[in-house]
């Protein structure tokens, strides 16, 4: 076994040898720029290009025609918000997302408000699914946009996206979901999901990095975009700028293998995912679920060891990469948003770990990692005075703390 | 974020790890921090009365390595001090030591506080109780 252990793969993913090898003659050989129209370097990029948009078209249901290349899924996130907020802005303003997405549509949503638009953020449920008769409420005729994740990135949480899909149709409404997390990993049909715009990355499916794409639907209802970046009109002027193709082809080609061993894969990671979670709730007291279990991600876990603050925990399993929703492993300094908006209080948001299990991790990581936890948290928690007090009974609610 | 081989020593074989009953008279404790800030530090320490001078010192600390690192390094330095002397240690002789980055400085405070709040207690309880046996060194 090899380590360190990877398993931080809601962050990136490695790239599949597989990935690589449809890449490379597209860096060398076969450079050619696909909007040169008068020659065979042009021609054979452009035909690269197509195979790849069909990829990604076939994987989510969608037509071909329907995909636009970005940069990634942060530019898919703010082509497709500041895109319909500018388009659409004769007929209303107000956007609605929810407290727990990604900065990329939160910090645009932000940004939006400061340019007069109107953006009611939903609560979350203590599940971390949305309350769909408070999307209900929130509509108004004013509302051009709904933007609501398919799944989250800390917490793995899967929105009931096709019922959201059809409030928003019904009530006249576009709909944006950012797929990051999602697309590739679990069944995505924007058709039976009923969405209008989908963003999507490579580099959480096993692709590259820098290159990502977003889904406009072309009828019913016919999508348009005000686009954001200006220059030779690519991408049926929604997006200017020289095609990355290696990107995109390595965007194709990891569509293409997702939709042929998803089944398997998300199979596999859900075993190895519940025998993780198993393990460590029979062998430490004291461990919370962040999120429904229910509705998630199969490759996702999101635990909280009480009692043990999480960037100490990362430091003693320090040949494991995880991520921890702790202020001290934040940039911001502040606890994960997401388990706040669920209602986690801070004191336990400081405790968790998130798991996120890819396509090369193997049983032997899981029990290796299983085996580093429970060591660790267990040393950690003969160190804290929390632990000490809990066990003799203290409710450390009830405490009078001298914070600083 | 890269730790400093003294905060990887301090968090990897913490010095005087426990707890002392608190309700001796000899025993002054401090607790700091709160849990939704993601440290808290418990130091305790013990005095001979009749010397001052602190003969143990132990800690238990919920937070970041950092803050593992500046308690269990600060027992090491209470212990053979008066209480005076004690009183002494500040955070940034912490801060040094240890090679803490910024964002890390507050853990070197909360120690700081977390020795103060020990002393504090324990002079309490001495002035409650034996009031004649505190004397100044």
């Amino acid at each position: 076994m090899k380590k360190p252990v990877y398993l931080d793969n809601h962050a990136t993913t490695p790239m599949d040898p597989r990935v690589l090898e449809a890449m490379l003659p597209y860096f060398t050989k076969m450079f050619g720029n696909a909007a040169s129209r008068n020659h065979s370097f042009g021609w054979e990029a452009e035909e690269a290009v197509e195979k790849a948009r069909k990829q990604i078209a076939d994987l989510i249901g969608a037509n071909p025609k329907e995909i636009i290349f970005t940069s990634g899924a942060t530019e898919s996130n703010n082509l497709a918000i500041k895109g319909v907020a500018e388009m659409y802005a004769e007929k209303g303003n107000h956007i609605i997302t929810a407290a727990t997405e990604h900065k990329a549509i939160l910090d645009t949503c932000k940004k939006l408000e400061k340019e007069g638009c109107r953006v009611t953020y939903l609560p979350l449920k203590a599940d971390g699914l949305i309350d769909l008769d408070m999307l209900r409420e929130a509509i108004t005729d004013k509302t051009i946009l709904v933007t609501i994740m398919y799944a989250n990135n800390e917490i793995g949480v899967i929105q009931p996206v096709a019922e959201i899909g059809a409030i928003c149709k019904e009530r006249g409404v576009l709909f944006h979901s950012d797929g990051v997390q999602a697309v590739g990993k679990i069944p995505v049909n924007v058709i039976t999901d009923k969405i209008d715009l989908l963003s999507i990355t490579g580099h959480k499916i096993y692709g590259p990095k820098g290159v990502g794409a977003l889904y406009v639907r072309r009828k019913g209802p016919r999508v348009q975009l005000t686009a954001q970046m200006d220059g030779g009109g690519h991408e049926r002027g929604m997006r200017s700028g020289t095609l990355n193709v290696p990107g995109i082809v390595g965007l194709g080609e990891a569509c293409a293998i997702c939709q042929k061993e998803m089944t398997a894969e998300s199979a596999r990671h859900r075993q190895m995912r519940d025998w993780l979670k198993n393990k460590l709730e029979a062998e430490l007291d004291e461990t919370f679920i962040n999120g429904s279990m229910e509705h998630r991600l199969p490759h996702n876990l999101n635990m909280s060891f009480a009692y043990v603050e999480g960037e100490s925990l990362l430091m003693g399993i320090n040949d494991i990469a995880v991520s921890s929703g702790s202020a001290c492993t934040s940039a911001t300094l502040e606890p994960s948003y997401v388990l706040k908006a669920l209602g986690v209080g801070d004191d336990l948001a400081h405790t968790s770990i998130r798991f996120g299990i890819g396509r090369f991790n193997t049983q032997e990581e899981l029990e290796y990692t299983a085996k580093r936890m429970i060591e660790v948290v267990r040393k950690l928690r003969d160190l804290s005075p929390l632990y000490e007090m809990a066990k003799e009974g203290i409710d450390l609610s009830k405490v009078q703390w001298a914070a600083h | 974020m890269a730790y400093s081989d003294k905060v990887l020593d301090h968090y990897n074989n913490p010095r005087n790890v426990g707890s002392m009953d608190k309700n001796s008279p000899n025993v002054g404790t401090g607790m700091v921090g709160a849990p939704e800030c993601g440290d808290v530090m418990k130091l305790q320490l013990m005095v001979n009365p009749d010397s001052g001078v602190i003969e143990d010192a132990k800690f238990k600390t919920f937070g970041c390595g950092s803050a593992i690192a500046s308690s269990s390094l600060a027992t090491e330095w209470l212990k053979g001090k008066t209480v005076d002397q004690a009183l002494e240690i500040k955070n940034t002789d912490i801060v040094n030591e240890l090679s803490l980055p910024p964002v890390k400085i507050h853990c070197s405070v909360l120690a700081e506080d977390a020795i103060k709040a020990a002393i504090s207690d324990y002079k309490q309880k001495q002035s409650v109780g034996q009031a004649e046996a505190v004397t100044a060194h």
